[in-house]
């Protein structure tokens, strides 16, 4: 079987790459309205999209999703900057390394999800518990990517901006943060991917409000094909969040080439 | 003579590095029972301590870490050897490629947890939907990393191969999967400690045995010694599956020139 991968346009391009995506949204269809599952298992695709308007509509879905974002959004920002000024710190100041390396190395294996009724215990059901469980879990994995870009930024280079007289707060940021960069980036990802697996799971098991609580609520009330909308939605934009980021760092270090 | 004083030297390395730990350690204890925080907020170090004696003794500890690390070790075993085959099956099969990769560049980064709720709603409350869920979480690390593991392989080592008269399956076992098992390990290494989140996550879901079920039981009755044990517990079981993990690679990977370099976390 010989598959043309390479058409010209890119608008066809897209469809024939893509088109997987499309034979399984079309056999769900079809598994369901053919009764070959029971429609309770499974609602139509269509039915899932009249679903997903009727949710946009009420209001429903976008006033629980801009709280999800904003929890995600709030605990990711937090992550970033402690995460990454603690990486880059470890990396320079040896004192730092030998008091946190231990720590980080006995902490980054730990399932981030056991953290949840602790946050709850701390800080109740809201806001603040999920930003909280977000940032303590994202921060690791900036950490360690800031310190082994750190670590691993030219010492030349050091050493000529400490020759020109730069000063050392100056000098971490002028020359060590830029060179850390990629790596500290690429720590960032994986604290995106994460952020989004501990608000969901934080949110299914205690929240009022939210991607997870919505899902949890319309699953117990039996309205499967909006839960089915509300699942989707969120693993679309956490596809998206992904596909995004990347473009974004792809223009952000285009002054590496 | 160097011998004995470089295991020394790494002895008390390794001595030293104990020390921020244990530093922590007593700095929870000591804040714990200054008084600036209930007991409720945070328990002492020693009342933790006590709590998960008292399930060792009582073998509800032994029974809920059992539990937990079937459920993991099951996902995972799945999604390893399922991961490596489709992997493989990507590499190697245009069709196989063209109809799994959308798929799979596209699913990578779904927050799968979000499937929960349905996975629930077609296999139960049970172990199956459990590992289910470890499986569709774990496997993604692993077909990409073999997928990237296989196309990096040397083409003059396939080519000598085939030369050889290497057929289709020796190609795969004998070639193919050694040359590209440094990345299948990576890819293994990620997906190890997404199957414990996992199951820690279902299980807090679900309720029942297992170290998260236990933990969310113990939230819901305001117990929160229970909360931190089940803390420390699963630390503990994150760590020790992380260092057995590494500890495979470098005996897997004796072979190889990595094994000589130096090694980081």
């Amino acid at each position: 079987m010989t598959v043309a991968l390479a058409p010209k346009a890119s608008v066809p391009r897209v469809l024939v790459r893509y088109s997987p995506l499309l034979i399984l949204a079309l056999s769900w269809e079809a598994a369901s309205r053919l009764h070959l599952v029971s429609s309770l298992a499974l609602p139509p695709l269509s039915d899932v999209a009249q679903a997903w308007l009727e949710l946009v509509q009420s209001g429903e879905l976008v006033a629980n999703g801009l709280s999800s974002l904003y929890r995600a959004g709030a605990g990711l920002a937090l992550a970033i900057v402690v995460g990454g000024a603690l990486g880059i710190f470890m990396a320079i100041f040896r004192p730092v390394n030998v008091m946190l390396g231990p720590l980080v190395e006995l902490f980054y294996p730990m399932p981030k999800s056991a953290l949840i009724p602790v946050t709850v215990l701390w800080l109740g059901f809201g806001d603040g518990s999920k930003i909280l469980l977000i940032f303590l879990g994202c921060m690791l994995p900036v950490t360690i990517g800031a310190y082994s870009g750190a670590r691993g930024s030219d010492q030349h280079l050091i050493w000529s901006a400490r020759s020109m007289g730069a000063a050392r707060l100056r000098m971490i940021w002028d020359v060590v943060v830029p060179s850390a960069l990629p790596e500290l980036l690429n720590g960032v990802r994986t604290a995106l991917a994460l952020s989004f697996i501990l608000l969901v799971s934080s949110e299914l098991i205690v929240a009022r409000q939210g991607f997870g609580y919505l899902i949890g609520y319309l699953g117990a009330n039996g309205s499967y094909e909006a839960m089915f909308a509300v699942v989707l939605t969120v693993a679309f934009i956490g596809f998206l969040a992904d596909r995004v980021y990347q473009a974004v760092v792809e223009r952000v270090l285009r002054w590496r080439e | 003579m160097a011998r004995v004083t470089d295991t020394m030297l790494r002895l008390w390395w390794r001595a030293a590095r104990l020390a921020p730990i244990i530093a922590l350690l007593a700095a929870w204890e000591i804040f714990a029972r200054s008084g600036a925080v209930t007991p409720f907020m945070l328990p002492a170090v020693s009342a933790v301590a006590e709590r998960i004696y008292d399930d060792a003794v009582g073998g509800d500890l032994f029974l809920n870490i059992a539990v937990t690390l079937y459920r993991t070790l099951a996902g995972f075993a799945i999604a390893a050897v399922g991961g490596v085959m489709l992997g493989a099956a990507i590499a190697r099969t245009a069709a196989a490629r063209w109809f799994f990769d959308p798929i799979i560049s596209v699913g990578f980064p779904m927050p799968k947890i979000a499937f929960l709720p349905v996975i629930i709603l077609w296999l139960g409350l049970y172990d199956v939907s459990k590992i289910t869920m470890v499986v569709l979480d774990a496997i993604f690390p692993v077909v990409t990393a073999t997928v990237a593991g296989i196309a990096g392989v040397e083409k003059e080592l396939l080519w000598s191969a085939r030369n050889m008269g290497a057929k289709h399956r020796e190609l795969l076992w004998q070639i193919l999967l050694p040359a590209a098992l440094p990345q299948i390990l990576t890819g293994l290494q990620v997906a190890l400690p997404i199957a414990l989140i996992v199951v820690v996550v279902t299980e807090m879901q679900m309720g029942g045995y297992g170290l998260g079920g236990a933990m969310i039981q113990a939230s819901r009755f305001a117990n929160s010694r229970g909360v931190f044990a089940g803390i420390v517990e699963i630390a503990v079981i994150g760590y020790a599956l992380v260092a057995a993990m590494a500890w495979l690679r470098r005996r897997l990977l004796a072979w190889h020139q990595e094994a000589h370099g130096p090694t980081g976390v």
